[in-house]
């Protein structure tokens, strides 16, 4: 939605967490919120600027997570944390969720966030974060602007709808 | 006949969703797009989207696991 009404709705989402699990809920929610002719704003701070690079490697941990299970030869699978500790277990993790996600016609996070791009949402980068973890603007993808709080208030308390995810 | 007709059958939320809001702009005012999803939770969907974005929903249906749905360009 490019054009503004008077009466358009909008919605905020601040996005803290980076890693191929937590990607899809903001980007759902925006692209779809988008589609339904809300004007969108993405404020990307800590783990969740990993979602901006250029270069998405989008990983799954099961460690700490006993409530995550898998669908395996019909049964469901939980991975116990002695054995998510493992090397290559992430990985391993990561391999299955991306072949689920093909599987059952589950948008790519690539996918989403180029619908996203295109749906003229508002991405705000963390300053505060590229400096604390010494990332780069140009690591990340194009059209992205930087701010801080104050930016992300100023947009809240314009929004009819406030997420933190 | 409706004037355009968007396969989604296969995809899942919120796929449908965001091709249907790209296909419904491609169809001329008060002109109809059909959509064909499999997704059953694009039946509570598309209603949603249709209240919310002002489109009107003149019919849907299922057959054999796939949702037909008939909304008219009116917003």
């Amino acid at each position: 939605m490019s054009q503004t009404e008077s009466n358009q709705k909008s919605m905020s989402i601040i996005v803290t967490k980076g890693t191929l699990d937590w990607a899809y809920p903001p980007f759902i929610l925006a692209t779809t919120a988008a589609a339904m002719g809300v004007n969108v704003s993405m404020f990307f701070t800590f783990y969740g600027l990993a979602l901006l690079k250029k270069d998405l490697d989008l990983q799954i941990s099961p460690l700490g997570k006993p409530d995550m299970v898998m669908p395996l030869a019909g049964m469901h699978m939980k991975m116990p944390n002695m054995i998510g500790m493992l090397p290559g277990v992430n990985a391993m993790a990561t391999t299955m969720m991306k072949n689920l996600i093909a599987k059952k016609g589950v948008a790519s996070i690539p996918t989403l966030r180029e619908a996203a791009v295109e749906s003229d949402i508002e991405m705000i980068a963390c300053q505060m974060t590229l400096d604390l973890f010494e990332m780069k603007k140009e690591e990340m993808i194009d059209g992205i602007k930087l701010g801080g709080a104050a930016t992300y208030m100023e947009k809240a308390l314009a929004s009819d709808i406030n997420l933190y995810i | 006949m409706a004037d355009k007709v968007l396969d989604a059958k296969g995809l899942n939320c919120p796929l449908p969703i965001l091709k249907a809001k790209k296909a419904i702009l491609e169809v001329p005012k008060d002109g109809t797009l059909e959509v064909l999803s499999t997704d059953p939770g694009s039946v509570a969907d598309f209603q949603a989207f249709c209240r919310t974005t002002g489109n009107t929903m003149l019919e849907t249906g299922e057959n054999a696991g796939v949702y037909r749905f008939i909304i008219k360009h009116t917003a």
